[in-house]
């Protein structure tokens, strides 16, 4: 039987450093969900223009996005984009690419969300001689947001388990952290098995968060009164 | 003699392939209550949903006090209208729906403000005192606070309706408004409508299966049948001695059920 050589003051050493960058990968999700959900409703309002010299190229933009791995699409900005003369940090280049790659999924959930509220509202809002604006902000959205919580909680979640692919680029998340404490330690163990529990936790604290937020939204969207 | 102030000149609609009106006429004096009966399927709903430009037309010329509908003059001729001009038309005419379709986010009160303080620019005040006196009207003031969800059938149309003349249109569309309620709620609704019609000079286009509401309110009653108006005239006429077979069936069909 293989023995578990635990090293417990190995594990309060390099507990601190993980939290440490517990916090650039939190910072990251942050920031890309905000992206992600400013780009997300822009390309799902984007995409139903009546014109299709607007929907079509915004149809492909975020097919093309959902094609394509969210890693190459990280080396594209941190590598390439320099050539053009676009260099940014490695925090920056995580957090576009989270944005924009969770954006084209989320305008998605944006987009069904939207068609779901009943096409009476949008009549009794036309009827009502609301401009297209008013119509999205008072009287779709509010109703359409309940619908989209679940399925947005879902992919932020999913954002924040792809930040080890910024290790890539060299930004001190958690994984990269547990990497380089564990090669100069030459024990990987404690710091790669207390990352995986960091992920596991944060995970489910925000699964239950989406879960409370669903649960507390009234049925038939924001109230105004 | 002034110029009807709903006027349909030789339009075509089309659903697909399928043309419901062909050189389809009609028109409305100012003031004039008409409702329009017959089967569904003929076109009444319609022809209300082209008049709150729900609808566009194939072909022909609506006209709303005089001005084209869906169309604007350039010139001398007629080229399809803007969003601009849709929605200074849009402003003479008000629409209660048969689903009522009131925002459920929104209290009573704030269904009927939304549209005076967002299109009209009325402050908050203003547009909340005018839908107390609205509520009012309808019988509703106890319910300013209720959501949609926390109300009758009855009451919510009683809300659709005060919601439609806040914006103070000139033509008021009636669309099936009593056919999705409970046979004992229908009443409280044709009072409002009743008192409106008794109390203000509005137009009136109501598309109703009521026949003895339609019989006492109106007067104009327009059978229509299969995208044409198959015969008109005074309720007294068509609900006593209608001239065609259709009309006679149509309206037996009613006594009888």
């Amino acid at each position: 039987m293989i023995e578990l050589d635990w090293d417990w003051d190995f594990t309060w050493e390099v507990l601190p450093d993980l939290l440490n960058a517990a916090q650039i990968t939190l910072l990251a999700t942050l920031l890309g969900s905000l992206l992600a959900i400013g780009v997300g409703l822009a390309l799902s309002l984007l995409r139903r223009s009546p014109s299709r010299w607007i929907s079509w190229p915004v149809y492909w933009v975020v097919e093309f996005v959902r094609s394509t791995p969210l890693l190459v699409q990280i080396f594209f900005l941190y590598y390439v984009m320099p050539e053009f003369g676009v260099s940014l940090s490695p925090m920056t280049t995580g957090v576009l690419a989270l944005g924009a790659h969770y954006g084209a999924y989320l305008s998605e959930v944006f987009r069904s969300g939207i068609d779901g509220v009943e096409k009476g509202q949008w009549e009794a809002a036309r009827a009502l001689n609301l401009s297209q604006f008013i119509t999205y902000r008072d009287i779709v959205l509010p109703q359409a947001l309940r619908a989209m919580i679940p399925a947005t909680g879902n992919y932020i979640i999913a954002m924040f388990k792809e930040t080890p692919q910024l290790s890539a680029i060299t930004l001190l998340e958690m994984l990269q952290t547990a990497k380089i404490l564990g090669s100069e330690n030459f024990r990987y163990l404690e710091p790669f098995t207390l990352v995986g529990l960091l992920y596991l936790a944060f995970s489910i604290v925000a699964a239950l968060g989406v879960h409370q937020i669903e649960r507390r939204f009234p049925k038939e969207g924001f109230s105004l009164r | 003699m002034t110029s009807p102030i709903i006027e349909f000149q030789n339009v075509k609609k089309q659903f697909g392939e399928l043309a419901l009106f062909e050189n389809f006429n009609f028109s409305v004096e100012e003031g004039e209550i008409v409702s329009i009966i017959g089967s569904s399927g003929s076109g009444k709903s319609t022809l209300l949903r082209i008049l709150m430009t729900l609808e566009d037309i194939d072909g022909g010329v609506v006209r709303v006090k005089g001005e084209p509908l869906w169309h604007m003059s350039k010139g001398d001729r007629l080229v399809p209208a803007d969003k601009k001009h849709l929605r200074k038309m849009r402003n003479h005419m008000g629409m209660v729906f048969q689903h009522f379709n009131l925002f459920p986010h929104m209290t009573a009160r704030r269904n009927i403000t939304e549209a005076p303080m967002r299109v009209k620019g009325k402050s908050r005040q203003e547009a909340e005192r005018e839908a107390m006196d609205l509520l009012a009207l309808v019988g509703l003031q106890d319910k300013a606070d209720s959501y949609p969800a926390q109300l009758s059938g009855g009451q919510k149309q009683r809300v659709g309706i005060a919601r439609a003349l806040a914006m103070r249109p000139e033509i008021l569309l009636l669309d099936e408004i009593t056919s999705a309620l409970d046979p004992e709620l229908v009443d409280e609704v044709l009072d409002v409508i009743r008192n409106l019609a008794k109390e203000h000079s509005f137009t009136m286009l109501l598309v109703t299966h009521e026949m003895y509401f339609a019989r006492e309110i109106s007067d104009r009653v327009c059978f229509f049948d299969q995208g044409r108006i198959l015969e008109e005239g005074p309720p007294d006429k068509i609900f006593v001695a209608p001239e065609k077979e259709r009309t006679q069936a149509f309206l037996n069909a009613f006594i009888s059920a």
